[in-house]
């Protein structure tokens, strides 16, 4: 028998569940935020260099697309940092009962798509539509 | 590091199938992983339509039924069936629980089982559980002292002290919990898993051993507890209702405080 013994199915089987698509949706955001930061990052510095390179920036950022990815990026930033607040409670020590830990994972997806809405209302509010 | 697909000899190819007799009334389709470490062959996942009226209300009793009745080659361990031993951990529809206590009606549609996930398999519903008994040992699961027990009795414990052992000692290392974790499947050379760390806890706040300080020392390191992300797949698969989570969130806490 030189044959190694087979791997049995993980990921492939796994039912999933609030419980681990609500971590990998907060491993996601993270690295989502940290690569969203270089786009901020590029937006300052068309900023500091003069305003050709603003408006410029301006245009790129006014497109479609940039507007989406600029909404994924604030759902990004209120889904991790209201999970993050969750995980400091477990941190803590609170919230581990299994209703619990539903409870909150529902209360952070509800608040993340809320506070999203409020600030691109705002946001659209202040522009009148044409942000 | 993590390999998000199966190896090349780990691939599931389609299996038999074996219909029920004729007037089964109710008829259900039981999907088994199949492995025959002679044959030289990809595991398969087989078929077994059976009748429900024919056999006993759980999982196990329909396997124990297609053992009987239909294959005698299928594989698996069992023993006590009444939940307390727990050798009848393995993935039944999409979730880690023993055969024994989950009823097949629970199931919507085809009941589909496989061995605990992310395991090195040895046939059919057998996993490889040495590392994991190794990790076991690692912990030194036993009482340490340094003081001589009292001359004429047991070492006692106060009803306090005892309580705190709830939750914990219940624990049958069915492994149900260490192979629903991601971060166990990505990493279980270095990462000692839920169940290994609840035990590990079970022995830490124990008010009579006195090893509490070389336990944390064992503990500390990257890997061994700090792989542990509260992911939570653990507490929601524990057959037992116990909460791993919670005890490694401890042992965390006690890693804390003994520095302050």
């Amino acid at each position: 028998m030189s044959r190694s013994k087979p791997l049995s199915p993980h990921l492939q089987i796994y039912r999933p569940q609030l419980t681990s698509v609500l971590s990998i949706t907060h491993r996601a955001t993270g690295v989502f935020l940290s690569a969203g930061t270089a786009l901020l990052v590029y937006w300052l510095a068309s900023i500091a260099s003069g305003p050709e390179c603003y408006a410029a920036a301006q245009r790129i950022l006014e497109t479609t697309l940039a507007q989406i990815v600029l909404v994924g990026w604030t759902w990004a930033f209120f889904y991790h940092l209201c999970n993050g607040l969750r995980h400091l409670a477990w941190d803590a020590g609170y919230g581990f009962e299994l209703k619990t830990a539903y409870r909150s994972g529902y209360i952070v997806i509800a608040s993340s798509l809320f506070l999203t809405g409020l600030i691109w209302g705002c946001i659209l509010a202040q522009t009148g539509g044409a942000a | 590091m993590a390999e998000f697909s199966l190896p090349k000899n780990s691939q599931v190819l389609p299996g038999k199938r074996v219909e029920a007799a004729a007037g089964a009334k109710r008829a259900r389709n039981i999907r088994v992983y199949r492995y025959d470490p002679d044959s030289g062959e990809n595991p398969r996942l087989d078929t077994y339509e059976i009748d429900l009226d024919k056999c006993g209300p759980m999982v196990l009793d329909a396997i124990i039924y297609i053992k009987n009745e239909i294959d005698p080659t299928l594989t698996f361990r069992r023993s006590c069936r009444e939940g307390i031993c727990g050798s009848c951990a393995m993935n039944i529809d999409g979730t880690n629980t023993l055969a024994c206590t989950k009823a097949t009606e629970s199931v919507k549609g085809d009941v589909k089982i496989y061995p605990l996930p992310h395991m090195p398999v040895h046939k059919d519903l057998v996993p490889d559980l040495t590392h994991f008994y190794a990790q076991y040992a690692s912990i030194k699961p036993w009482l340490q002292t340094d003081t001589a027990p009292p001359p004429d009795r047991e070492r006692l414990q106060s009803k306090e002290d005892r309580e705190k052992l709830d939750g914990l000692y219940e624990c049958i290392l069915c492994a149900c919990c260490s192979t629903s974790c991601p971060s166990y499947w990505w990493n279980s050379d270095r990462y000692l898993g839920p169940a290994i760390l609840l035990q590990a806890y079970r022995w830490l706040i124990d008010s009579r051993d006195e090893a509490t300080g070389d336990r944390l020392d064992n503990l500390e390191d990257p890997f061994r507890l700090y792989r542990c992300h509260t992911i939570m797949n653990c507490a929601k698969t524990c057959p037992k209702n116990l909460n791993p989570a919670q005890a490694i969130a401890e042992v965390k806490k006690m890693m804390l405080t003994r520095t302050l």
